[in-house]
């Protein structure tokens, strides 16, 4: 197994770690059990996120992938966002060891689940399809 | 500074034995088997090789069996036992929970094949129960194996109780000893071992070679059918630039096994107390029947892969037994045996320490892991969710 040099940058340096205290939107996928917990903070002005930030516990393609999806959504409209796959992701991080793919799906969901937040919080009614996923990404596992 | 700490995943091949095998590749090139002076050459250093390390282990030469590595031995054993006994009736094998997965998928391979598998708790200090082992055998117990150390969180089994207790049962006794030969003092006669299983790049000797012991009178059922290597049992060219760099290594091993002891002991130690002083970190297995190099902990809120990528850019090369690092959606299944949660496995760090090693590396480890703990923490939402939940923000 081997990591691109795109993913060690950003597990190296990841972008936009940390919290925003007065966040619009605020998203956590994952579980302990798997080894990873993504929580993503957004910052929201007239449907643009204007500011994105990410706690992460897992692997290194966990916390590359938040690092780079959250690059991806800064400054775009949330129907952008909403838009972000974790296939987009993984080829803006030039690739992840095939055992690793399933962690990316991870930032996909936490950004779907920062938004909806924002939507419940603030009354804005959505298509719950929309927002559709399993809680506990691939790994099929209980809980 | 740099720190390779994985030596339980395998060892720098030492002087001795790599300058005891080049002429097995330049001069004594010869087959074993050929009658001619230069195959009777390699002939002579296999023969002694083989007497080297019978001599070091307390067994007779014509008991060791060369092997490609702990895991060909490891099957054959089983495998063999298994389908020897078979044919007395006796299907039921006897195991432990925490055993390396040459062992533990050899055991799935013959439960699918209608043999009955038990497999003994190893406790939260890693150690069985002789009470368990007792309790355990059957009249069709065809076989008990147990693991000598374990890899990942070092403990050792009391072998020569369970041996003697095997013994006196009348039931076979094999013991997978890759990360003892070589580390521990090992006597097969007095520890009662029926079969062993050994790999050389364990102990600074070169990969792609092992050996099975196995004492007379058990006779295992041929591993490759061909030639009359390994008394017929294993047939193929004998690697003789392996076994005699195995041999080299080993004597090596041997002649070093007390100083190198102290050493790695005290090296263990003060890694141990001072990563402990980490909060919410922990040590796995047992303190005491430990092996001398091995260090095995779990921290709370960060993930193993993570902390052992961050080691490898500050020069320390560790393992981890993470499920990211285990290659499968779970933790080890060792860390798991001895009852810890997922979410604390998955914090794990192995530190395996060979005499190489200085106590000034144990330092600049000490110095460098917290750091890297408190950075992971820092942004780990597990870790934010503990400190909630004990009251600590």
């Amino acid at each position: 197994m081997e990591y691109s040099e795109k993913v060690m940058e950003h597990f190296v340096n990841p972008h936009n770690v940390g919290k925003i205290d007065d966040a619009d939107g605020v998203g956590e996928v994952g579980n302990a059990k798997c080894g990873d917990i993504m929580k993503m903070y957004l910052k929201i002005d007239d449907g643009i996120i204007t500011d994105v930030k990410f706690n992460t516990y897992g692997c290194a393609s966990a916390i590359a992938t938040s690092s780079m999806a959250t690059d991806l959504i800064k400054g775009q409209p949330i129907s952008e966002a909403l838009k972000l796959t974790n296939k987009a992701v993984v080829e803006a991080l030039d690739g992840l060891p095939a055992v690793k793919i399933h962690c990316s799906v991870l930032a996909e969901q936490a950004i779907k689940a920062a938004v909806r937040d924002y939507y419940d919080k603030n009354g804005i009614e959505y298509d719950e399809a929309q927002f559709h996923f399993n809680e506990a990404h691939e790994h099929g596992v209980e809980e | 500074m740099k720190v390779y700490a994985d030596n339980a995943a395998t060892t720098k091949i030492s002087d001795t034995a790599l300058n005891a095998m080049m002429p097995c590749y330049k001069e004594i090139y010869g087959n074993p088997s050929s009658l001619h002076s230069v195959g009777q050459e390699a002939f002579h250093a296999v023969r002694d090789a083989r007497a080297q390390i019978a001599e070091i282990l307390n067994c007779k030469a014509d008991e060791i069996y060369f092997t490609s590595g702990g895991s060909e031995s490891d099957n054959w054993a089983i495998k063999g036992t298994a389908e020897l006994m078979a044919k007395k009736g006796k299907k039921h094998i006897i195991s432990t929970k925490f055993e390396h997965h040459a062992v533990l998928h050899t055991l799935k391979y013959l439960e699918r094949r209608g043999f009955e598998i038990t497999l003994l708790d190893v406790y939260e200090n890693g150690i069985i129960r002789l009470d368990d082992l007792k309790n355990a055998i059957r009249e069709d117990t065809a076989l008990v194996t147990v693991m000598f150390a374990n890899n990942e969180i070092g403990s050792v089994q009391p072998i020569r109780e369970i041996g003697a207790i095997c013994r006196e049962k009348g039931v076979l006794f094999h013991t997978d000893a890759v990360q003892a030969v070589g580390h521990l003092p090992i006597d097969i006669e007095k520890d009662n071992i029926d079969m062993l299983s050994l790999s050389g790049h364990k102990f600074h000797g070169p990969k792609g070679v092992g050996a099975l012991y196995c004492k007379n009178g058990i006779r295992l059922p041929n591993l490759i059918e061909g030639g009359a290597q390994e008394r017929n049992r294993r047939a193929g060219t004998e690697n003789v630039p392996g076994v005699v760099g195995m041999a080299a290594a080993l004597k090596e091993a041997a002649d070093h096994l007390e100083e190198n002891s102290a050493k790695l002991t005290e090296i263990r130690n003060r890694v141990i107390d001072g990563l402990l002083k980490i909060p919410c970190s922990r040590v796995n297995g047992d303190r005491v029947q430990r092996l001398p190099g091995n260090v095995s902990m779990c921290f709370e809120g960060v993930e193993g892969e993570s902390l052992l990528l961050y080691l490898d850019m500050v020069g320390i090369q560790a393992s981890s037994g993470s499920a990211c690092t285990s290659g499968s959606l779970d933790p080890s299944h060792v860390l798991l045996s001895i009852g810890l949660p997922h979410e604390v496995a998955h914090g794990s760090l192995r530190l395996s320490f060979c005499e190489d090693n200085t106590l000034e590396q144990a330092d600049y480890i000490i110095e460098q892991v917290p750091p890297i703990i408190k950075r992971l923490r820092d942004m780990s939402p597990l870790w934010e969710r503990l400190q909630k939940e004990r009251g600590n923000v």
